[in-house]
């Protein structure tokens, strides 16, 4: 801790900061462009000017750039000295001579990082007569609109596209005050996290297109806090409506799991929720739309009292969905909505993370960590989030570089400067190519089988104690022993696998060398993805299969089904499913998109998207995090849970009508279920007012209250009132900061834009003030007794006529929701199948080619890509897409001619 | 009672309203209009500049962009039953689309009546700021104005330049 006088008060602050963030840390507003909290400092903008004195005597002091001065003891600063203050007049008076005066025009204008440092600093007139610079804009595909002329040249977009998410399509471009910010030509920006570029950019240059088509200012939202659906690591989101539909997704900040950034999948993949394949309707039946109202429809739900009803739960429901479901259901009736393999997996993964011994790292933890391991999993795809999470980790091992030359890690442009290219140790091991690769110290491409012998080869070489492999050939074998050595040197090593290669054995593996690690040293942790956003909240409320569902319905067991925000045909094959809708007489879906299995429901229940329901998930690392509902939507569209209570009323005796809100819900599953104890106390009940108020979901500029539905009725009705939370849907409410669970939007007088988040962490970077919210539900304690899983697989042999397949997965088109959003459909690939060019020869296909095959009875026939990075034997499919019908992978695809 | 009798020779501040029309000064802050830029392009741009100003929030509308990236309302509504002539929308418009015009006539019986839509409130004319053209000086590009085309601007960079 050091004392620094700012303006003559002293203020207790940590050492080793620069005083920039340590200002904006205790509250003063000092303006700035070109730093950011995680890309660190340049002093490139030169606007955070503020004067240092070298004691009490220096009346005169010096001007000096506070984001590259480290904090001293007994430092004496000014922020109000006239000069400073001058000085940072001048500076956002030259960098706007040359910004366009199109505010009015500007999607960024009323959350405007620029307009902000320039009320801030007190310029307003444009005394520079001479002419504009004007720039040419560039098509930069569906996510990023781009408007060169705002551009104030800070670098914040090329330092966190290239430096920190290893794009390679956007630069700096001319010199002097010509530098241009762009692609070398139009095209698609191909970085997995361009979104991000609206929001590290200080002014309106880069933009979210999606926002464009329906255009709605920030003060103009109802925003709530809110958990990304579309992949299993729950980062945290805001979500803003107006107008009765969804309008952006913006970042919540973090500490722990998605930090300052979010992946172009979970910004971009809400559009589904307006989507014409929205259900809306409240109710049909046989595809008649007619003559349908809920007492009809619960009148016909209520004559199925006393049959064998069914449930199928879903990973993509709520943890209170899935749990009402259960409860209407019975335990002997619940059936967990997911494939075979990913039942086993869930299951897998839950006992693996659950019982320890090394813990379950979240995403901050892999940021900080100096060794990783990647077994199985295409982290770009699945889980794209951890992917610029390993990114960050290699840097490591050189920052201790940094450290030791007495350089701050702050010091951004220094710190790469000594690193140069040097990269600390990430080693992957996956099934085809990997957008990792580029910083990965060695890569090995091979079947899921022969990437577990190589996971249990590295855990026999760091403990001795789990079981050996035999016949691995010398290269995996010094592979295994080079990846063993660095994670055993390493402080903090890390081993990140999952479900993505739907293969146990390399769970297994992965489980097994965290086990061995934490054997020898305490600081290792373990990550696994799983499939969807709520998979292993679905695996803690716990059921049967799915195919067991299907076995009591071919023996005609089954009356009625109950089917939840699911659709099967992604999770079973199609045959499979086909006979067993047709083998049960009444399938009730509920779902809020139309898709295969809501098609062909008897009675189709529409529910409410994660914008218009109350939710708790529980993320890959077992972080159970609540999701507000944003709006209440129109046509009686409810959540799920709450329609399943009112189902229960027909169909139970003993019915759960004394459920009233989520958290009545959420109390009784904590109860119910020992593992998820807690899980009701991550937010404030509903009943809980902050000085007798609520928390707004609204600014309070919020604008045309008394207008927007003026034209259906000029009588204003009442606002809608919130059971299930302590916030409200009005701008009348605490106008505080709310507690660190509910934030439905970051502001801070005069701080507009999205920057105002350092006005609610505890300091720059850390945890938001009184916690990161989300409840850790595994926290396995030093537990000695390890247990190894032994059954190591046999090495991969390709068979003469087959061909192994694997899932591929893609960020764009392998999840369900975001594939149903327009722009993301756009960036969906084509579907194709990736071969061994040995493979291609012996089927004497060529590149783009058709080949067709069979898997489980179904025939496929998809153009061909020709790869040396997938092994001889194997065929990578694309999962997800429309047109490649599903199968339970990885499993034999037979050839055909 | 003297006093009361000189009234009687004072000019008559009563006027014979309707038949006779009160003269208002150009300024005065009656009924709302959205007017049009010289070459008879909407002026608004959907800025929401007005909605955020407007204390009774009477103001709502829907940003849109025709194919040349020119923005205009989609719909634009006034609710007139709430509005309270204050001026504010005006003050705040930067385009000076939305402006308060001499006319305070609008009584209905249906309060639903006082609720306008785009097309009440559109006029063909500039109103009270001739010859203002947002878009000649915003550096936008949208149809028929390049980028470098507006008023005070360079042509626009070649990237690819080495020249000083």
């Amino acid at each position: 801790m050091s004392t620094l006088y700012i303006d003559g008060k002293p203020f207790e602050v940590s050492s080793g900061k620069n005083l920039l963030e340590t200002c904006l840390s205790l509250g003063f507003d000092l303006p700035y462009f070109c730093w950011h909290p995680a890309l660190g400092s340049v002093g490139a903008c030169r606007q955070c000017a503020v004067k240092v004195y070298k004691d009490e005597n220096d009346k005169r002091g010096r001007l000096i750039m506070s984001c590259m001065e480290p904090v001293t003891n007994n430092q004496l600063i000014s922020i109000d000295d006239v000069e400073a203050k001058e000085f940072r007049d001048h500076v956002i008076e030259w960098l706007m001579t040359n910004h366009p005066h199109d505010c009015a025009v500007c999607d960024e204008g009323g959350s405007c990082h620029l307009q902000d440092m320039t009320v801030m600093t007190g310029h307003s007139y444009r005394k520079f007569t001479y002419k504009k610079r004007t720039y040419k804009n560039q098509q930069l595909g569906p996510f990023i609109n781009h408007e060169m002329n705002r551009c104030i040249q800070c670098y914040r977009c090329v330092r966190f596209y290239k430096d920190y998410a290893g794009g390679k399509d956007l630069d700096a471009f001319a010199s002097r005050n010509k530098v241009y910010f762009g692609r070398h030509e139009d095209g698609v920006l191909e970085s997995e996290f361009s979104g991000n570029l609206a929001e590290v950019c200080p002014t309106g240059v880069f933009t979210d297109k999606t926002l464009k088509q329906h255009y709605t200012r920030k003060w103009d939202l109802t925003m709530a806090p809110s958990i990304c659906q579309h992949c299993s690591l729950g980062c945290n989101i805001i979500a803003g409506e107006r107008y009765g539909s969804l309008r952006m997704i913006a970042n919540r900040y973090h500490g722990e799991v998605n930090g300052y950034f979010l992946c172009d999948r979970g910004r971009f993949g809400y559009e589904y929720v307006n989507a014409p394949t929205r259900l809306k309707i409240p109710v049909f039946q046989n595809g008649s739309t007619e003559d349908v109202n809920i007492t009809r429809l619960l009148k016909q739900i209520s004559s199925l009292k006393g049959s064998t009803i069914i449930g199928i739960g879903s990973p993509r429901a709520s943890l209170e969905s899935n749990y009402v479901l259960k409860k209407l259901v019975g335990e002997s009736n619940f059936y967990l909505g997911v494939s075979e393999t990913d039942y086993r997996l869930t299951n897998l993964i839950l006992e693996i993370l659950s019982k320890g011994p090394a813990r379950p790292y979240s995403m901050k933890d892999v940021e900080e960590s100096d060794a990783v391991f990647v077994l199985g999993e295409d982290l770009t795809n699945t889980a794209p989030m951890l992917a610029l999470a390993v990114r960050q980790s290699v840097r490591q091992q050189p920052l201790k570089k940094v450290e030791s030359a007495k350089i701050s890690l702050w010091n951004d442009a220094a710190a790469r400067e000594l690193i140069q290219n040097e990269k600390g140790p990430l080693f992957l091991g996956t099934i085809a190519f990997t957008k990792l690769e580029d910083v990965a110290t060695s890569t090995c491409h091979a079947s899921p089988d022969d990437l577990a012998r190589i996971g249990f080869a590295v855990a026999h070489l760091i403990d001795p104690g789990s079981s050996p492999v035999n016949e691995l050939t010398e290269l995996e074998k010094s592979l295994a022993q080079n990846i063993a050595n660095t994670l055993l040197k390493a402080e903090r090593p890390v081993v990140i696998s999952g479900s993505s290669s739907g293969s146990d054995a390399v769970i297994k593996a992965a489980a097994n060398i965290s086990a061995a690690l934490q054997k020898k040293k305490s600081n290792s942790g373990i990550v696994l993805v799983v499939p969807e956003c709520n998979s292993l909240g679905l695996g803690l409320i716990g059921g049967q299969s799915l195919a067991k569902a299907f076995d009591e319905s071919a023996k005609g067991k089954v009356e009625a089904a109950i089917i939840l925000e699911n659709d099967l045909y992604r999770h079973a094959t199609l045959p499979a499913v086909d006979k067993f809708i047709s083998s049960t007489k009444n399938i009730v879906v509920l779902d809020h998109t139309i898709n295969a299995t809501t098609r062909k429901a008897t009675i189709l229940i529409p529910t409410g998207t994660f914008a218009e329901a109350d939710g708790t998930l529980v993320n890959n690392e077992g972080r159970a995090q609540r999701f507000f509902q944003v709006y209440e939507p129109a046509n009686g569209i409810k959540e799920s849970w709450r329609w399943l209570i009112q189902l229960s009323e027909g169909l139970l005796e003993k019915n759960f009508n004394h459920w009233k809100n989520q958290a009545d819900v959420i109390q009784s599953l904590a109860k119910e279920i020992e593992i998820v104890k807690g899980v009701d106390t991550i937010v404030p009940p509903p009943h809980v007012r902050i000085n007798g108020q609520r928390v707004p979901r609204q600014s309070h500029r919020y604008s045309g209250r008394t207008s927007m539905l003026a034209n259906i009725n000029v009588s204003e009705s009442k606002p809608p009132e919130d059971s299930d939370s302590s916030m409200s849907y009005t701008m009348e409410g605490f106008r505080g900061q709310p507690p660190s669970s509910m934030i439905p939007f970051f502001w801070s007088p005069g701080w507009n834009s999205v920057q105002s988040v350092n006005k609610y962490q505890e300091e720059v970077g850390a945890s938001l003030r009184g916690g990161d919210p989300g409840l850790r539900l595994f926290n396995p304690g030093q537990n000695n007794s390890v247990k190894y899983f032994e059954t190591i697989p046999e090495k991969f042999e390709a068979v003469k006529g087959k061909l192994l397949a694997v899932p591929l997965h893609h960020i764009f088109g392998s999840e369900e929701l975001s594939s149903k959003s327009d722009a993301v459909s756009k960036r969906i690939p084509q579907a194709y199948v990736i071969i061994n060019g040995e493979d291609a020869s012996s089927l004497q296909a060529s590149e783009g080619e058709e080949i067709k095959f069979e898997i489980d009875g179904q025939s496929y026939q998809l153009p061909v890509k020709i790869s040396k990075e997938i092994q001889k034997g194997v065929v990578g499919i694309p999962i997800g897409f429309a047109d490649v019908p599903y199968a339970d992978l990885p499993a034999w695809a037979i050839l055909k001619t | 009672m003297w006093l009361t009798f000189l009234h009687m020779f004072h000019k008559r501040a009563t006027i014979q309203y309707p038949e006779e029309k009160i003269k208002l000064p150009a300024r005065w802050r009656g009924r709302i209009v959205l007017t049009r830029d010289p070459d008879m392009g909407e002026r608004c741009v959907g800025c929401y500049l007005c909605a955020a100003a407007c204390p009774v929030d009477c103001i709502s509308l829907q940003a849109t962009e025709d194919e040349n990236g020119r923005r205009y309302p989609e719909f634009f509504r006034i609710n007139f039953s709430r509005c309270i002539f204050c001026g504010y929308c005006e003050e705040a418009c930067p385009t000076y689309a939305i402006q308060l015009i001499p006319d305070f006539e609008m009584g209905e019986y249906d309060r639903q009546n006082l609720v306008y839509e785009k097309k009440d409130l559109l006029i063909d004319g500039q109103g009270k700021y001739p010859g203002y053209n947002y878009y000649k000086v915003a550096g936008l590009a949208i149809g028929g104005k390049d980028k470098g085309e507006a008023e005070n601007e360079e042509p626009p960079i070649d990237v690819k330049s080495l020249l000083p």
